[in-house]
């Protein structure tokens, strides 16, 4: 608990770090976190980072600290605008952010059809949108898993916004886990602001996905309580009393109520956590921004070897 | 350079196609078919015909009806170190998994810096005179010829296509592999029946000749083929030159057979606008200008939607059409 916790606000501060940086003209358009962080974190808990993928959206890279710190470097990396942002590196077993919605879902069942016929222990996580779930992807894929069987566990987060168009605007289905039925697989409504019933959840989607039972759809439910992104203004369109009282269930506060009630809790271990996290935050931007880029790079890993056109385009920029 | 082999055996493309497919997912047990009907029926060209029987489920499946994630598994299965060859069982199907071909297959590599080798084979068939219906018959290559990442490959014989198809499933790059379905069985030649591979961006000289060159690909080759000879009757001598692939370009066979003629005609079943025999004659003007001796023709379908049956032999180019860009190129006509 005290470790999810910790991740948890070490989340909120990587992004709202990441949100100043594009203030400060430092990096590019960039979607915080707030009001997922028990989704992703305690997510991230329930699975085994020796042996389970997960493939985010775009919102969830700073909750995945617990696969391995090259998440976070590379996620900074990648929101200053470096190419290598997008390559975090063996042995972290995440993806890096899609932004074109719902298309890692395809990815994810993919990747746990291979696993299963591989025969590898460990399953795949993928995270999207309450608004992706219009997407043609997102039917697609889920019900392949299911015909597949394949060890995938399919998390919906449903934050209330899809930019400005609220989830009433999205479907007329009661929820999102009512969706499941259409596929065959097991669908799972859960509290979205609190991280212990996610991470039950999950473990509980983990278990039948690793023991051969198949896909699991899990729709965690909370509410965005920052803009969609650095780009984004939510006055014009968030109700401010809904704000306000979904305030009163920010997961943060929500679990820090809990630790306290059981006694696992200080002000002043909070505020330690919290200066380590910003610390190593203040490593990892240095770092970042202190990566060296030759503008050559444009023209790599196109292929695994240029084709003679690109080797050709690439001898005429460098002269 | 192309492998060559004692052994071999006449076989039509679909033939060479099956025979490949089992000779790879033979050789490496990574390699997985999959697609619409590719598993008990062989697939609706049975091209994929015993893959099920002889290799099994785990690596031969029938998929659920959506071209979308028949694409986006491809990118996960690569990622697991699969070897993924799907079908889409025809090329304007793929128009639903374009957002996954173009979006997410051909920029793998890129976006994660070759964290992930992308080794994926989309097979599909495409081109007109068949008679089938809407949206089986478009010719897409120029469209994916344009999207970075992607090696467009298109073989006219049968021997290429099993050359050219061993190489695609090889390649740790994604290839879209472009079968002419109205040659599947009309082109017929000798394949060799051991290793056979051809390697991408080197162009095959179908007939050799010296006053017109015509630069083409896929079943457009079998009517040029068929256009030289006719021409040879009236004194004209013909070069057609085969592409093989788009992407990688053989722009030093394309320069040579302009360096050879003088004159060239590049014949493509796609609409004229944007077609990827404007991506040829732009690659003279860069390369082999001076060697012309007159502007290139070309000879395309037409700026229409592909038509319906009783019209689609007048968009699909054909000998005729073929011999009349000749001859104006020649100066014989005007």
């Amino acid at each position: 608990m005290t470790s999810i916790f910790t991740d948890m606000i070490g989340s909120r501060l990587f992004s709202q770090r990441v949100f100043n940086l594009q203030r400060q003209g430092r990096a590019g358009t960039n979607a915080p976190i707030d009001g997922s962080e028990a989704v992703v974190v305690g997510a991230a808990h329930a699975l085994d980072p020796a042996h389970d993928w997960v493939l985010p959206q775009y919102r969830e890279l700073v909750g995945l600290e617990r696969f391995g710190p090259e998440v976070l470097d590379r996620y900074v990396l990648y929101s200053i605008g470096h190419p290598d942002g997008g390559h975090i590196p063996p042995p972290a077993r995440v993806w890096p952010p899609q932004i074109s919605l719902a298309t890692q879902v395809p990815h994810a069942v993919g990747l746990a059809w291979g696993m299963k016929r591989a025969g590898a222990t460990g399953c795949v996580l993928v995270f999207l949108g309450d608004g992706s779930t219009s997407e043609g992807d997102f039917y697609e894929a889920c019900n392949f898993a299911g015909v597949l069987d394949a060890p995938v566990i399919v998390v919906v987060v449903n934050n209330g916004w899809a930019i400005s168009t609220p989830t009433r605007t999205q479907t007329r289905a009661k929820n999102f886990a009512e969706k499941s039925h259409a596929f065959g697989i097991p669908g799972v409504n859960v509290d979205g602001t609190d991280a212990v019933a996610v991470y039950e959840a999950v473990a509980d989607a983990r278990s039948r996905a690793v023991a051969g039972a198949g896909p699991t759809l899990i729709e965690a439910v909370t509410y965005r309580l920052g803009p969609h992104t650095t780009a984004d203004d939510p006055t014009r369109y968030v109700p401010t009393d809904e704000l306000e009282a979904a305030k009163e269930r920010d997961p943060i506060a929500v679990m820090r109520t809990e630790m306290q009630r059981r006694g696992l809790w200080t002000q002043e271990w909070e505020e330690q956590r919290l200066a380590e996290a910003d610390a190593r935050m203040e490593r990892a931007v240095v770092a970042a921004e202190a990566a060296p880029l030759s503008p050559g790079e444009l023209f790599n890993h196109v292929y695994d070897e240029p084709t003679p056109r690109l080797v050709r385009q690439r001898e005429a920029f460098e002269r | 350079m192309t492998t060559t082999t004692e052994t071999l055996q006449t076989m039509n493309m679909l033939e060479a196609i099956n025979h490949t497919l089992h000779a790879e997912m033979g050789r490496d047990e990574r390699v997985m078919v999959f697609g619409e009907d590719v598993g008990i029926n062989g697939g609706v060209f049975r091209a994929t015909e015993g893959l099920l029987d002889r290799f099994g489920s785990e690596r031969v499946v029938d998929t659920p009806l959506a071209e979308g994630v028949i694409a986006g598994a491809a990118v996960g299965l690569a990622a697991a170190g699969m070897v993924p060859v799907p079908e889409i069982q025809f090329l304007g199907f793929s128009y639903q998994a374009f957002h996954q071909i173009a979006g997410q297959i051909a920029r793998l590599r890129y976006r994660t810096r070759s964290r992930f080798d992308v080794p994926i084979t989309i097979r599909s068939p495409f081109g007109g005179g068949v008679r089938t219906p809407e949206l089986h018959s478009e010719s897409l290559a120029a469209q994916y010829a344009n999207i970075p990442g992607l090696k467009i490959v298109l073989p006219s014989s049968a021997a290429d296509a099993k050359g050219l198809l061993a190489t695609a499933i090889r390649d740790p790059n994604p290839v879209l592999f472009l079968e002419p379905l109205r040659g599947y069985r009309m082109i017929k030649d000798d394949v060799p029946t051991d290793e056979h591979l051809v390697p991408f961006g080197q162009a095959r000289t179908v007939a050799e000749g010296s006053d017109v060159a015509i630069i083409t690909w896929s079943f457009q080759v079998e009517l040029s083929r068929r256009a030289a000879k006719l021409l040879t009757d009236e004194g004209i001598s013909v070069k057609v030159l085969d592409l093989r692939t788009l992407v990688p370009l053989d722009t030093e066979s394309i320069v040579e057979a302009v360096e050879t003629c003088g004159r060239v005609v590049v014949v493509q079943e796609a609409p004229e606008t944007n077609g990827f025999a404007s991506e040829v004659i732009a690659t003279i003007n860069d390369e082999a200008f001076y060697s012309l001796e007159a502007p290139v023709q070309r000879v395309s379908g037409y700026d229409t939607p592909y038509p319906v049956g009783m019209l689609e032999d007048f968009f699909v180019p054909d000998v005729d059409r073929i011999c009349d860009a000749v001859r104006r190129v020649a100066g014989m006509v005007t």
